[in-house]
């Protein structure tokens, strides 16, 4: 193990951050009660059913659904008639219904309701649009052709100056950089060049999207969902259906699984305005096709990287080109992905270039470290042909040119305490690294980075009058962060972790939350956990100074206790919560903690993965044998919720390097949109994932937690295609590495050879 | 066409109801019988989530209709626990963490516990090739898989 770091902030003993208990909403989820999206009803509730563009582009000349709304049972359809032009969120209301267009295979063109699933299916049917097919593309560098269709006429690329003068499919492009990087590659002894392409994957949360709205006469809403963030989903609908924000209560359903790709919204406003135009709630349930075809993947890519260094293997300049497109709107991660590629390297001379690409396909939605694996995977890749050429191991080249505190990042900023070296360390010293190979097996390696975000959060505590806590945040538990903020409350408040009962609470309970993105909960609510118990425990204080007659900053907080803050004090038995709680109403009222912040600090993670693969030489097949992640949590609160995140992170990264992408066919349709053809990685594919946490506290959280959901998702892809190189001597540079290209590459290089 | 009387027995209790030719045992169960924590993720048979026992035989409950339930023995999970004991597979997945998000945790249960009542000493392999029909998009499987094994060794050495 390492040794533990000196920062002070873990100077501090806990009592329970740091240990394993249940999670509150366990049983729950083992029994099958627990509610997600699609498990409520309501009395009088209809059905609603979505029509899809059958074509990738197409202008919308006509929708007569007169024939549709005759059908007995149909109670309303919406179509982009019922939706008011919306400048704030102008490609969320286009992606939630074509307006002129129809810009990918799967975009809505219409909505029905009706008393039943079946009748709203068979409706669908009879709805009447009238189609003017447009070519299409939807591949990253085909869109950038001259000659591609175009998709928006009014899309000048941003970041050119001067400003291009016709539209292109390009919606802007991103520079970051320092140095001069052409004086650095002159100053190299070997340098490496490579082009490298990513096809898009999908989240593959298990739950499909669902929602349950309804709103009244008087124009009061209440929407149920399953979704990252609720106040975001609350601010849009209102916004797209015209009504006031207090008008609209959003509450988040128990969610399964989001990675990102539930913190938009798709179906919820169709549902609102169903439910608007009939009085009766509507119940909206994608299949899984339509989450495939018509919610948010991930950006496809297609980048080049050229990196140089010394023979004594210091890096002297890096540079990069990415382009990323991110379906029928602007705002793929591409920018992202350019300010991550280099962060894990203290670099003299770089530059990235980063073109954000519209084509016909689903609008991306952010999908774990957004941007950042596809851009690691090129560089990363290129980093490990670089040490294995200049003859030097694959982590001390890493080491050599590895980003440390005050070393400033190759997108701008200086770095604060970061745990980089750290993982590489605990790298080199894992068993793992020098386990013994056997033929045909390889090990590759792979550090990662994502920045970790704060956002605005807003959290209660309140105490019962038994001395039990109710802490009431704003940001949807989508991994175990309930079990996390009942163990930061009770650490904070010196009670047990079962004293505490953490719910996450509808949009009029508390202040604004941001979505549960970024990796930002635990740092964020738990921050404000940890502020707020603060507040409650100097209440409690405030309280007992009441009843000895002293003064309040002559009480002190220990142990879950109240006691004189010293001799001088006076002589009084310590008071608990629960003895103060009992009494609060004598005393002055209930007792809570509340605090609001959108707090700086977030800490950024590293990561560094090990792989050992073995490959059939045969058929190209690629079995993964051992899996090693280390990663800086800066302190785990949850040990077991955080290696979760460390395995969940790889295994997505695994199935994104060997299987999954969207395979469009030359008619510009998804062919593979179910779980069969898009295939996840399976139990039977997979070893066991170990996991090392490091913990490298961060300065700007109370107890130096760095959030730890993303960061595992970016080293995966290449180090998984460093292992293979290693196994098979063939270096793959297109995702996924499929059986069918990884034989093909091994046959190319014995053709060759 | 009319709907079809069925007359099923689900976790040990008699039930009756009434169902469309096409409609699938899962829609039966969330939609008629409120019995929701059988999961659909994919309609197609290929995530689990829906995962139901039959005459003690482990099938996807979104791919049989429900009229095909008439006279069997359904086993959901809702009927797992026992009172207010947890299954030792439930305990298991709460102790490991076996879970994130949760929702294909009841196919996962079920799924599991069908395969220990054929084996109670299954290997690692022989756990991740039965569970291989459930997927689970958070959890990478280590802790589902470790959680199944101990709860085959604490019944062993019961």
């Amino acid at each position: 193990m390492l040794d533990k770091p000196k920062d002070a902030v873990l100077d501090r003993e806990f009592k329970v951050v740091g240990s394993r208990p249940v999670r509150p909403d366990g049983v729950d989820k083992v029994t099958g009660r627990a509610k997600f999206g699609a498990d409520v009803s309501a009395p009088g509730m209809l059905i609603g059913k979505v029509l899809r563009s059958p074509h990738p582009h197409a202008r919308i000349h006509s929708i007569d659904i007169h024939a549709a709304l005759a059908v007995p049972g149909v109670k309303a359809i919406v179509t982009r008639d019922d939706f008011a032009e919306n400048k704030k969120h102008k490609d969320v209301l286009c992606n939630i219904m074509a307006r002129d267009k129809a810009l990918y295979e799967g975009h809505a063109v219409a909505a029905i309701a009706a008393t039943t699933g079946a009748i709203a299916r068979k409706a669908l049917k009879l709805i009447k649009i009238d189609y003017d097919i447009l070519p299409h593309v939807t591949d990253v560098d085909e869109a950038m052709a001259d000659d591609a269709p175009i998709l928006h006429d009014t899309m000048i690329t941003r970041g050119v100056d001067p400003a291009p003068e016709k539209p292109s499919n390009v919606a802007q492009r991103f520079d970051f950089g320092h140095g001069d990087v052409e004086d650095g590659f002159a100053k190299a002894d070997v340098i490496i060049e490579r082009s490298f392409k990513t096809e898009a994957a999908h989240q593959g949360y298990i739950e499909p999207h669902a929602c349950l709205a309804s709103v009244t006469e008087d124009g009061h809403g209440e929407l149920w969902c399953c979704t990252q963030g609720h106040y975001a989903v609350r601010d849009v609908c209102a916004s797209l259906l015209g009504m006031e924000v207090s008008k609209l209560r959003v509450t988040a359903s128990e969610i399964g699984g989001g990675f990102g790709g539930k913190t938009t919204v798709f179906l919820e406003p169709l549902a609102l305005m169903m439910s608007r135009k009939t009085g009766r709630p509507i119940k909206m349930v994608m299949d899984r096709d339509e989450v495939f075809r018509a919610s948010g993947p991930t950006a496809s890519t297609s980048s080049w990287v050229k990196v140089g260094a010394t023979k004594d293997g210091k890096i002297t300049a890096a540079s990069a080109e990415f382009r990323y497109q991110g379906g029928a709107f602007k705002g793929s991660p591409v920018q992202f992905g350019a300010m991550c590629a280099f962060a894990c390297y203290a670099l003299e001379n770089v530059k990235t270039v980063g073109f954000d690409v519209v084509t016909n396909r689903p609008k991306q939605a952010a999908y774990r470290a957004p941007g950042a694996p596809m851009a690691a995977f090129a560089v990363e890749s290129v980093i490990e042909e670089l040490a294995i050429k200049l003859g030097i191991d694959p982590v001390e080249f890493r080491l050599k040119n590895a980003a440390a505190e005050g070393d400033t990042s190759s997108y701008g900023p200086k770095f604060p305490r970061i745990g980089l070296v750290e993982t590489l360390e605990a790298a080199k010293a894992h068993e793992h690294y020098s386990a013994p190979l056997g033929p045909n097996q390889g090990r590759g390696i792979g550090s990662g980075y994502w920045f970790n975000f704060g956002g605005a959060t807003s959290v209660s505590l309140n105490v019962h009058p038994d001395g039990t806590v109710a802490l009431v945040v704003g940001t949807p538990d989508i991994g175990g962060s309930r079990a996390s903020m009942n163990l930061m409350a009770a650490e904070e408040l010196g009670i047990p972790y079962d004293k505490v009962n953490t719910i996450v609470a509808d949009t009029a309970s508390l202040g604004f939350n941001e979505t549960s993105h970024g990796s930002r909960v635990t740092f964020a609510s738990g921050l404000a956990t940890i502020e707020a118990a603060r507040n409650a425990k100097n209440e409690c204080c405030a309280r007992a100074a009441m009843i000895w007659e002293i003064e309040p900053d002559a009480v002190t907080w220990e142990d879950g206790c109240a006691k004189p803050a010293g001799a001088n004090a006076g002589n009084f038995e310590p008071m608990t919560l629960a003895d103060i709680a009992k009494i609060a109403e004598k005393t002055g009222g209930p007792i809570s903690g509340h605090f609001e912040k959108n707090p700086a600090g977030a800490g950024a993670s590293f990561a560094t993965h090990m792989v050992d693969v073995e490959v059939d030489p045969d058929t190209g097949r690629v079995e993964i044998l051992r899996f090693t992640v280390i990663q800086d949590a800066g302190k785990a609160i949850h040990p077991s919720y955080v290696e979760g995140q460390f395995q969940g992170g790889a295994v997505q990264g695994v199935g994104w390097a060997l299987n999954e992408e969207y395979i469009y066919g030359a008619d510009g349709k998804m062919q593979n949109p179910g779980f069969l053809d898009y295939r996840i990685p399976v139990c039977s594919d997979l070893p066991m994932i170990d996991t090392v946490i490091v913990e490298v506290p961060n300065p700007g959280h109370p107890y130096g937690v760095r959030g730890v959901g993303e960061t595992g998702i970016v080293p995966p892809m290449a180090a998984i295609a460093n292992a293979i190189s290693a196994a098979a001597g063939v270096r793959m540079t297109e995702l996924p590495m499929s059986p069918p290209k990884v034989l093909k590459a091994i046959d190319d290089a014995n053709g060759s050879a | 066409m009319s709907q079809i009387h069925v007359s099923t027995t689900i976790n040990g209790d008699p039930v009756e109801y009434l169902c469309e030719p096409d409609e699938t045992l899962l829609d039966v169960l969330r939609d008629r019988l409120g019995l929701t924590g059988s999961k659909e993720g994919c309609g197609s048979g290929d995530c689990g989530a829906c995962s139901v026992t039959v005459d003690g035989r482990l099938v996807c409950s979104c791919l049989m209709l429900g009229a095909e339930a008439d006279g069997k023995q359904v086993g959901t999970i809702e009927g797992l626990a026992e009172g207010e004991n947890l299954h030792p597979l439930q305990r298991k997945f709460l102790e490991h963490a076996a879970l994130q998000c949760g929702v294909c945790t009841p196919g996962f249960l079920v799924a599991a516990k069908s395969l220990l009542e054929r084996n109670s000493d299954p290997t690692e392999t022989e756990v991740r090739y039965w569970l291989a029909g459930n997927l689970c998009r958070c959890t990478g499987y280590d802790k589902i898989v470790r959680a199944v094994l101990d709860t085959a060794h604490d019944m062993k050495g019961a």
